[in-house]
């Protein structure tokens, strides 16, 4: 039993390391704090619940929600945020309309019922894992998670793209007198991060499921992993991920009513002490 | 001058109930507890330069309060000081882990907070009746009457509205707007900085729970939509419509954004695309407010 839950806030902790690194990069680089990230992930996992289910291939689902959410993240950036740039409260409260406007339309569109993306058959069924049954998929989700961590570290720390986002997190103003071409380097950032939202939508509405208001959800727990990490940090959104996947799977099995309480007392506690997250300083 | 303005005022929403089928007056006294609930949210964003989302948690935490407490056994005013307490309560923590942010992080944070507590009220079935919400038994004896609950509701407001603008006008308002301008400076003058931004946020608080308890009142309904996200940025929007600064500027932007949605409601149920638009469209061209719209125009 006890493996059974540790796998489930492992798994967990997965998707939301998927969701929130997107977010913290977006967040560190350009200094935008997307609250519109919940819907992106929202809409990733409706288009990939269309494609794929539509296809048959869940692996065309996953890119489709991917390139979707690329694009839309594209538009959010060169339509709107454009106009406000460098005003930091003016962009979280345009983030904030776009994601009521998406809520809307998605509940337009797709309706009140939940949805699940179809997975494929070799990922269905459960395979023995620490002497438990547990769901291939759930693993599958997992596996990826630390895949996409060290792909992400490995662009972070060994490619010229990953040195000129850690330069920006760092100090923007610096990066721009050594001249970089930092309209470039945020767009891309900017659909990146949109993509990895998708993604997790694509991943996470496999085995939870799409709904309105899921967007919300998954947002809070992704707020709490980029508040507990810091700012911009990967690893720090690992650890973040790591320590509220666990915290609300367990806190779910014991106190059912109060995980809410298990999940944001320690973030309470920590940034009573770090204000600015494990690993980030002040923007 | 100025004074007989604010009297006229006065008289003009005293009036209303005389004046307003109920239904009107139903919306009348929604504005004025909006007001109350966007004003409570400038006293931040305008005068500590802190732009808190998590006001509509702080508002809702009250409403939760003073129903549960009703439905308990409390007296109705009680239930309604425990209300405000409790908002009081949850604006010290909140603003123990907030204050020592700012900007963004600032708006990061409450935002957080807020969330949590909403949360907490759609899981916690047992105390907050889950997505059904609870229903409230208020509205008995002397309440029950639309008329005298929307002047009880004018009269708290105005005297809540009078201890603000007394309040942002006093030399503890007076250091808030210097720590807006410049916080080091005043740390280096030996103002205690934290302590005066955490004062303010838990004086904010109070008021936003005031005003969630006049709602309790007047919609003896409580659900997990009054403590979620759109009501803290709807209350935000109201601060900002009406300027961020200006205290009195909460009825104007109050007024805006409930006709606005009444005007909707009545065509379409779009209201959340509507207000994602609004909010987008003042950010764009409008973020110092309609007053602030109309002063750059006749400049």
């Amino acid at each position: 039993m006890l493996g059974f839950q540790l796998l489930n806030g492992l798994t967990f902790a997965a998707l939301l390391f998927v969701v929130a690194s997107g977010f913290t990069l977006v967040f560190g680089l350009l200094r935008i704090v997307n609250l519109a990230h919940g819907a992106l992930y929202l809409l990733g996992g409706y288009v990939a619940y269309e494609v794929g289910g539509r296809s048959g291939s869940f692996a065309a689902g996953v890119v489709a929600a991917m390139v979707a959410v690329a694009l839309a993240g594209l538009a959010l950036d060169r339509g709107l945020l454009r106009f406000v740039k460098g005003q930091d409260l003016r962009q979280v409260l345009l983030t904030v309309g776009v994601g009521l406007v998406l809520n809307d339309l998605f509940l337009v569109i797709w309706g009140g019922d939940a949805f699940t993306v179809p997975t494929p058959e070799a990922l269905q069924g459960a395979a023995v894992v620490m002497g438990v049954f547990y769901p291939k998929y759930r693993l599958f989700v997992l596996l990826a998670g630390v895949a996409i961590f060290v792909l992400l570290w490995l662009v972070m720390n060994r490619t010229r793209y990953g040195a000129l986002i850690r330069a920006g997190v760092d100090d923007a103003e610096m990066l721009s007198a050594t001249g970089v071409d930092q309209g470039r380097l945020f767009v891309i950032t900017f659909m990146l991060g949109s993509a990895l939202a998708g993604l997790g939508g694509a991943m996470g509405g496999a085995f939870l499921s799409l709904y309105p208001g899921a967007d919300a959800e998954i947002l809070v727990f992704s707020l709490a992993v980029v508040i507990i990490g810091g700012r911009g940090s990967l690893e720090g959104a690992a650890i973040g991920a790591l320590l509220i996947g666990l915290l609300n799977t367990f806190g779910q099995v014991w106190f059912p009513e109060l995980s809410y309480f298990v999940v944001f007392g320690p973030m309470a506690l920590l940034l009573a002490f770090r204000p600015y997250g494990l690993f980030g300083r002040a923007a | 001058m100025r004074a007989v303005f604010i009297l006229a005022g006065l008289v003009a929403l005293a009036s209303m109930p005389l004046l307003l089928p109920s239904y009107q007056l139903g919306i009348a006294s929604e504005i004025l507890i909006f007001s109350v609930l966007a004003m409570s949210v400038n006293l931040l964003a305008g005068y500590a330069g802190r732009t808190p989302l998590c006001h509509g948690a702080i508002f809702g935490t009250s409403t939760y309060v003073v129903i549960i407490a009703a439905a308990a056994g409390v007296p109705v005013w009680a239930a309604c000081l425990l209300g405000v307490a409790a908002a009081g309560g949850l604006s010290v923590v909140f603003g123990i882990i907030a204050v020592r942010t700012s900007g963004v992080y600032f708006l990061l944070l409450t935002l957080a907070l807020g969330l949590i507590i909403w949360g907490i009220c759609l899981r916690w079935t047992g105390v907050t009746g889950g997505e059904n919400g609870l229903r409230g038994d208020l509205r008995q004896g002397w309440l029950a009457d639309s008329q005298r609950l929307y002047w009880l509701i004018l009269v708290v407001g105005a005297v809540l509205t009078f201890a603000m603008w007394r309040l942002v006008r006093s030399p503890f308002g007076l250091t808030l707007r210097a720590i807006k301008d410049s916080p080091s400076r005043m740390a280096a003058l030996g103002h205690d900085v934290p302590a005066h931004l955490f004062a303010a946020f838990v004086a904010s608080g109070l008021f936003a729970g005031a005003a969630g308890a006049l709602y309790a009142l007047f919609n003896d309904f409580v659900s997990p939509t009054t403590v979620a996200l759109p009501q803290s940025v709807e209350g935000l929007l109201m601060a900002i419509v009406g300027g961020v600064g200006n205290i009195l500027g909460g009825l104007v932007g109050a007024f805006v954004l409930i006709a606005l949605e009444q005007f909707v409601s009545a065509y379409t149920e779009r209201w959340l695309s509507v207000l994602g638009l609004t909010a987008i469209a003042i950010m764009l061209f409008a973020p110092q407010g309609l007053l602030g719209l109309l002063q750059r125009k006749s400049q």
